[in-house]
């Protein structure tokens, strides 16, 4: 198997005795089938202990291997060093608060994931002896895309919107919410509705539509977000315009 | 041990020169200018031709110039770059399924496209072009 050397450029920040970040440059020898994660193991490995970055499945599962690659956000063990023939530099994933080296800090999501409560609500909930919520191809077809997020944050490292508008629910939270409400088991849309029809929810989005761009799962979160706005705006409509408010 | 994240500011007004597709977009958002100037200038014409013949007149002469040829034009491509670029996302905001499938994105963009040729051709037919 065919050898090069790979030289990177790492952004490095430590808590302890740095206020800003800077980057450090490193040559290692790769085999030409590896990727920007099996490099930086490397990297680890033989040359620097003290480099801090977050992985677990390699294999685009997990999520957690997300960084800047040559200014794309992408997930380390997804990304292939015979794509990258110069100079590869690496960074934390930007809208993040940088921990450590590579190493972000995802509270901000975390918590307004939490928000848009990505869990099946049920208002009757019918009692065990009476077997699961069976449901069609039909209807699992309608959310099965964005039940494919693995959470890995890209699409927020790819949103001026988020960058610019820390309030913004974001790609990820949004189309997870998108993806219970289209759920034929589930019945919280109204309760979701309190977050996702706001300035802080989809109504934030300009469809820029770098979020599906980037994602590496392919669950294009600007789709979900464009439906939950039109969804939101007939809301509107039944609500103010009808009689009875559409009920 | 505590925490001290650093933050990295994103910077607010030259945000879009960081990656091509925020210029993309950033180009997109500048077209909405020349068809909200030019839905400005249709009110122009209209309170030009509730003023009477004469005013009408001097109106539509003052569209002859060579400024406003040039303004025309611009608005022209602009509207065309706007109008095919948000036919291509209506395929995204829109997904159709039907049975197990969903419709191809392209027919639904498709069908856009054609519908802005019809009623293109009932507006020039109405215009008294043909």
């Amino acid at each position: 198997m065919k050898e090069r050397l790979i030289r990177l450029e790492v952004f490095r920040y430590n808590p302890d005795t740095d206020t800003e970040g800077h980057y450090q440059h490193y040559e290692v020898s790769c085999l030409e089938e590896w990727v920007v994660l099996d490099a930086l193991n490397k990297v680890k490995e033989t040359l620097d202990p003290t480099l801090n970055f977050r992985w677990s499945c390699h294999m685009a599962v997990c999520g957690s291997c997300g960084m800047m690659i040559n200014g794309e956000p992408r997930l380390a063990c997804h990304t292939f060093l015979r794509n990258y023939p110069g100079t590869i530099r690496v960074e934390p994933l930007v809208h993040f608060p940088v921990e450590r080296d590579l190493v972000t800090a995802p509270d901000d999501f975390m918590e307004k994931l939490k928000r848009v409560k990505p869990w099946i609500i049920r208002k009757d909930k019918q009692p065990i002896e009476q077997g699961e919520y069976r449901q069609t191809p039909k209807e699992l077809l309608r959310f099965r895309q964005y039940a494919m997020c693995i959470n890995c944050t890209l699409c927020y490292a790819a949103c001026p919107e988020y960058g610019l508008t820390r309030h913004f629910i974001g790609p990820a939270a949004l189309a997870l919410a998108h993806r219970y409400n289209q759920d034929s088991r589930d019945q919280g849309r109204d309760e979701r509705q309190e977050v996702v029809a706001t300035k802080e929810g989809v109504w934030e989005c300009t469809f820029v539509g770098a979020c599906s761009e980037v994602c590496p799962v392919h669950v294009d979160p600007a789709s979900a977000l464009q439906q939950m706005k039109i969804a939101s705006s007939f809301d509107w409509i039944k609500e103010h315009l009808l009689p009875g408010g559409g009920k | 041990m505590s925490r001290k994240p650093l933050i990295r500011e994103v910077p607010p007004t030259t945000w879009y020169f960081r990656h091509p597709r925020y210029l993309r977009y950033m180009s997109r958002e500048i077209t909405s200018l020349f068809v909200g100037a030019y839905c400005v200038l249709l009110v122009c014409g209209l309170g030009a031709l509730a003023d009477g013949k004469e005013s009408y007149e001097a109106f539509l002469l003052a569209l002859q110039s060579p400024l406003s040829i040039a303004f025309h034009v611009a608005a022209f491509i602009a509207a065309l770059y706007h109008a095919t670029t948000w036919f291509n996302a209506t395929q995204v905001a829109m997904p159709i399924q039907i049975g197990e499938n969903f419709v191809p994105g392209s027919w639904i963009s498709g069908a856009h496209y054609v519908v802005w040729a019809l009623l293109s051709v009932v507006v020039i037919l109405l215009a008294g072009v043909f």
